[in-house]
């Protein structure tokens, strides 16, 4: 049945309940994404019919369950456009997918006087596991800067930078913290030129945008199921074929080999050898099912819905005293996110808390880019399908009662 | 506003918020520690003076909300003069209030962060500056976190 946007927010149960005796109004996103019935169901009905283990299953239920699961890696390779469902490996998520190139690549390629290419505006999912390799393998890393509070990348800069040493470019297609929306396929390119490998962080992009990785040019691409409306657990890896058969293993159990020897064995070929132990299965299923929900309701009208929300929001608190907004004034992904002279993020949170308006402020996982922009924290407001045009009044006009209350505005 | 809220922003620490006292570095310092807050990202450095066992001066500088910056600004004034033995009997007494929400017997400032105890996210908000002076008066090389295996 395709999703439709009309009684939209009817396919999300917990929506439907208050907060602090106001209506919840939910807006912390970026963090995770509610979920659908459509999902909630897809992984009920998994476990209620056909849960078991998968592969080498002689049995019916574990025919049903590999099905499923490889139903839903298919399902996965559509959605972002992959030439082969072995094209896609299972993780737990974004972090999980980005350690897995670093060890597994990064561990094979890497060597002393090689350099890692990242930009400032990195989420630490995508900095601390090259810092880790970097260590292991002499490699240094290198930073592609941010132009200040407007938070685009330095594109003047990246000749200077984009070297041959430069073996590998990580860096996010939608920022978390600033909105950015990167030119991924432009940074994709340029890196080719060089001979280096690309990985691209669509945590904040895959569910919100259409994405096409073969249009992108992307080598690697990293995403999370919980914040595209599917569930906590689960996310996928997407790595180029002829690499990542080239690539060893990084985790070694049983699933992942063609044979065993008491000293020594051989790798089965992708997606198997990066999947070592009973994978996720149940949770696999549940992001085939959030994929089709997302592509019955449009990825450009999700696009559209989120940005026009964000945008809302930005024109609508830049009228506020003695805010700073951060991120782009033009294109952006769905979310703002600012900072109040005189009041802390955490006690903006505390207090739309007590409206029944979820919100996220800290650093979200972006110590480095604060630190550069001179804060320690932002409030941000993030937004997907279900959120409404009032819900952008009622932040503001909580946003306006924490201001009077701390500052006398 | 709701009586969580109005107990957890006291006059007392909004005050001491707006106009934090013993703030900034001390020159004169003989000790001093920092304090990280990982969740949130919250800093705090201690800076003491201390004459033989006695805290002579006390200042702090950091960035936080409105509860770390109020914490620590009442902690300074409430540890000047103290001996270490004392310290670390008053912060027994404030990590009491900020986690059962019970008002001390003795009328005390440090009762007003008694509301602390409903918003548990918070609780390391209040105690970030004084595991701070706490490592900086033990002579603790290590940076005090709000994350370390006991709280």
């Amino acid at each position: 049945m395709p999703s439709s946007w009309d009684r939209i927010r009817d396919e999300f149960p917990i929506l439907d309940q208050q907060v602090n005796g106001r209506p919840l109004v939910y807006l912390d996103n970026a963090a995770t994404t509610q979920k659908p019935r459509a999902v909630i169901a897809a992984l009920d009905r998994f476990y209620a019919r056909d849960n078991s283990n998968v592969h080498r299953g002689l049995h019916a239920l574990s025919m049903r369950s590999t099905d499923d699961y490889e139903d839903a890696r298919a399902r996965v390779a559509t959605f972002i456009n992959a030439a082969s469902p072995s094209e896609i490996i299972f993780t737990r998520g974004t972090t999980e997918s980005i350690n897995l190139v670093a060890s597994s690549w990064g561990g094979a390629n890497l060597r002393k006087g090689d350099v890692i290419l990242l930009t400032e505006m990195e989420h630490h999912s995508n900095l601390v596991p090259w810092q880790l390799v970097a260590r292991r393998t002499g490699a240094t890393l290198r930073y592609l800067p941010v132009t200040g509070d407007e938070g685009l990348l330095d594109l003047s800069q990246l000749d200077r930078l984009l070297t041959p040493e430069v073996k590998l470019f990580a860096f996010t297609h939608v920022s978390n913290t600033l909105g950015t929306v990167n030119p991924a396929a432009e940074l994709c390119a340029r890196a080719r030129r060089v001979g280096a490998v690309t990985v691209v962080d669509a945590a904040q992009s895959v569910g919100h945008m259409p994405l096409d990785v073969r249009a992108m040019g992307c080598d690697f691409l990293a995403f999370s199921g919980h914040k595209m409306a599917s569930v906590t657990g689960i996310g996928a890896l997407y790595g180029r074929l002829s690499l990542l058969d080239a690539m060893p293993p990084w985790q070694g159990g049983g699933g992942m080999i063609s044979n065993v020897d008491f000293f020594e064995s051989r790798w089965k070929p992708s997606p198997e050898r990066f999947e070592a132990g009973t994978p996720n299965f149940g949770d696999a299923v549940a992001l085939g099912a959030s994929c089709d929900f997302l592509d019955g309701l449009g990825r450009e009208a999700i696009q559209r819905h989120d940005g026009e929300l964000a945008r809302e929001a930005y024109r609508k608190l830049s009228e506020l005293p003695g805010i700073r907004l951060i991120g782009p004034r033009g294109e952006r992904g769905g979310l703002v996110s600012f900072a109040f002279e005189g009041v802390h993020a955490h006690d903006v949170v505390t207090f739309a808390d007590e409206d029944g308006i979820a919100l996220r402020g800290g650093h979200h996982c972006n110590q480095p880019l604060m630190r550069k922009l001179g804060l320690t924290s932002t409030v941000r407001a993030s937004f997907y399908v279900y959120n409404e045009a009032r819900e952008v009044d009622a932040l503001v006009a909580s946003m306006k009662r924490t201001l009077k209350f701390f500052a006398g505005v | 506003m709701s009586a969580d809220l109005s107990d957890l922003y006291q006059n007392v620490i909004l005050d001491h918020n707006r106009r934090p006292r013993n703030r900034g570095r001390l020159a004169t310092a003989n000790r001093s520690a920092h304090g990280d807050n990982p969740s949130c990202g919250d800093q705090c450095d201690v800076f003491l003076r201390l004459d033989g066992d006695r805290i002579a001066e006390i200042t702090f500088d950091g960035s936080g909300c409105a509860i770390s910056q109020a914490s620590a600004s009442l902690m300074t004034t409430q540890l000047k003069g103290k001996t270490s033995a004392e310290a670390e009997k008053l912060y027994g007494e404030f990590h009491e209030i900020v986690t059962t929400g019970k008002e001390p017997e003795e009328i005390s400032d440090l009762g007003a962060f008694a509301g602390v105890h409903s918003f548990p996210a918070r609780i390391k908000c209040a105690t970030l500056s004084w595991h701070a002076a706490l490592n900086a008066l033990r002579g603790d090389p290590a940076p005090a976190t709000t994350e370390s295996h006991t709280d």
